[in-house]
């Protein structure tokens, strides 16, 4: 902007390059070699095991009661964190990209807050609170509302290790997107509601379904958080990553490794459906460029 | 995206929630006993319904000893609990979650079923383990979890510390021993089968320190030409307790089930489970019947050498205790 008009500027070109064609190729095989170690090989193994005694092995192990009940709690968690994360998401997003307040930047760092904390930090806090010993735990008793080691205890500490995922898709986005659509919206009559799901969420829809993805996939694989709340209940409060651990122990190598195969088709799964959004973000934001 | 996770969240639970049983206990145990819980809970089910026409169903929660107690203390709803060591029952019973006498309460202690440690070792025994003073030989790596965290690290210390006082005459000397046997541990796991899965399954080390049944599931499990089992001369008398939470089992009316629960340990049934799991039975016809299948093994209390759990705990595993001293030189 400040250059003289003399010079054009040229962006720079994908297609040059200053490294030798050699130093070029050992570059991308590492990468390759390294993926091929930490990704690939692993995730091999996590199959080859799983499948290790035949596919009836297999279906056997994953048709086990506390199987199924793991998949069934794994299941139910996942859709009430998301859930609940999608609506606190939005609102979160929508008050920090469209608002200017007081105490803004503290939402933000709050906001990323159960990222920078340890798993195991964040199932503890949950003990601190509701435990029998804790800040609520004599209160909860006397009314005999089980918290901890029971569904809402998991449900609880996977919210809030998962809280992030759907506010920091959005918050850049909407950010991004400013304020002038709404504004047009309002000023031609639309009510609060109708600029929301109008004009708001149609323009938020592929990096909000980004969000839910992310935060789908590690509510279903928390296990440190978890962990620490479950109580490991045989057939009740074991969540699928639990299970991956207790019968990995108990030397049920093809049942541990059919669990954990599940578990790695969905990330595969939210891998594919991650990369199509991406791109549905790239083309979206290109569009609004124009 | 959310609707068809929602509605397979549905279908699942409602196909899961087709039985119930007239009862249900929550029996919070420590890692080993997986196995040996799995068969008394079924063959204590079966016996109920026969007695009472009532089924019950009983609900397992294992983990390290120390966790275990800390998760009822924190209000994990167990009925009973079947822990590694008496302590950890003292720490529930000091919650006030439990009567502070519960070790009188059952015979023997509140130990239907004991166990000892013992050594396993690799095919061959190469480096020719026989004895504790074996294990602080030259170039011999032991792999045993870490006291502070695990009930059965705990009985190992203290059987290795038995031994020695009993040897060398004197608890400076056992110190010593113990201190050097310490230097030969690569790495302490959490908890007993953590231990037990880095001897086994990643090939570390020459000799596991374990509990007795532990080890005889590991060659059960892997196969009796990978591992043997070396039975020390002299070892402890582990003594794994069980107790009623008197707070849980009155609030959900569960006790006189819960009763009959532990009290069916001390039948023949019941002490048979034990035996075939490889822990050793206290019923004397059934030791004889399974006699074979433990070596002889002179075996000393706690009470007997350290004065009980309380006494033990606070001397050597409590913060700043003996196990930190010799851990940290």
């Amino acid at each position: 902007m400040n250059q003289p008009q003399a010079f054009t500027y040229t962006p720079p070109r994908d297609d040059v390059h200053t490294e030798p064609g050699a130093i070029r190729f050992v570059i991308v095989a590492l990468a390759v070699l390294f993926l091929l170690i930490f990704v690939v090989l692993p995730l091999v193994v996590v199959f080859a095991s799983a499948f290790s005694k035949g596919v009836m092995a297999y279906v056997a192990a994953l048709g086990e009661p506390e199987a199924l009940s793991a998949i069934r709690l794994t299941l139910l968690v996942a859709a009430i964190s998301v859930s609940l994360n999608l609506v606190s998401g939005v609102i979160a997003a929508w008050a920090i990209a469209k608002f200017d307040f007081a105490g803004k930047t503290f939402l933000i760092t709050l906001i990323d807050l159960p990222f920078s904390v340890s798993p195991v930090i964040s199932g503890l806090v949950f003990v601190l609170l509701f435990g029998a010993q804790g800040f609520f735990g004599p209160w909860l008793q006397a009314h005999d509302i089980r918290i901890l080691f029971a569904l809402p205890g998991i449900a609880l500490a996977t919210i809030f290790v998962t809280f992030p995922f759907v506010a920091r898709a959005l918050i850049p986005l909407m950010q991004e997107q400013g304020t002038q659509e709404e504004e047009a919206a309002i000023s031609l009559g639309a009510s609060g509601l109708q600029t929301f799901f109008r004009v708001t969420l149609p323009n938020i829809k592929w990096g909000l379904l980004y969000g839910v993805l992310l935060c789908n996939a590690r509510a279903m694989g928390e296990f440190g958080a978890v962990s620490v709340v479950s109580g490991h209940i045989r057939g009740e409060t074991n969540t699928m990553p639990l299970l991956v651990e207790i019968l990995y122990n108990e030397y049920q190598f093809v049942a541990s490794f059919a669990i954990a195969s599940l578990l790695a088709m969905l990330a595969l799964i939210t891998l594919v459906a991650k990369t199509v959004l991406e791109r549905r973000l790239d083309e979206g934001q290109v569009v609004s460029d124009d | 995206m959310i609707r068809p996770v929602l509605a397979a969240a549905a279908g699942l639970l409602f196909a899961g929630s087709a039985y119930a049983a007239d009862v249900s206990l929550l029996n919070v145990s420590y890692d080993p006993t997986r196995e040996l819980y799995a068969d008394f809970n079924k063959a204590f089910a079966a016996a109920y319904q026969k007695e009472t026409g009532k089924t019950v169903e009983i609900k397992q929660s294992h983990g390290g000893s120390g966790s275990q107690a800390r998760a009822v203390i924190d209000g994990l709803q167990a009925d009973v609990v079947t822990l590694a060591l008496a302590y950890d029952i003292d720490a529930v019973a000091a919650k006030g979650l439990t009567d502070t006498g519960w070790q009188k309460r059952l015979p023997l202690n509140a130990s239907p079923y004991t166990s000892t440690i013992v050594f396993l070792v690799r095919k061959g025994n190469p480096k020719g383990i026989k004895d504790w003073d074996d294990l602080t030989k030259k170039g011999v790596e032991v792999i045993t979890p870490n006291p502070k965290t695990s009930g059965g690290a705990r009985w190992n210390y203290l059987a290795a510390w038995g031994y020695a006082e009993k040897k060398f005459g004197s608890a400076e000397k056992a110190k010593q021993f113990v201190g050097e046997l310490y230097k030969h541990v690569p790495v302490l796991d959490t908890g007993a089968r953590g231990s037990t899965v880095t001897f086994v399954e990643r090939g570390v080390g020459d000799v596991l320190l374990a509990w007795e049944n532990e080890a005889f599931l590991a060659q059960r499990e892997f196969g009796k030409d990978k591992f043997e089992i070396v039975a020390p001369p002299l070892s402890i008398l582990a003594e794994p307790p069980v107790a009623i939470v008197d707070k849980v089992a009155d609030k959900k009316g569960t006790r006189a089930v819960a009763e009959a629960y532990l009290k069916y340990w001390y039948t023949r049934e019941g002490q048979e489970i034990a035996a075939r799991n490889s822990y050793r039975p206290r019923d004397s016809e059934i030791a004889k019947e399974y006699e074979k299948s433990f070596a002889k093994v002179e075996l000393f209390t706690i009470d007997d050498v350290f004065g009980g759990w309380t006494k033990a705990q606070k001397e050597h595993f409590a913060e700043g205790g003996i196990f930190d001293q010799i851990y940290k030189n």
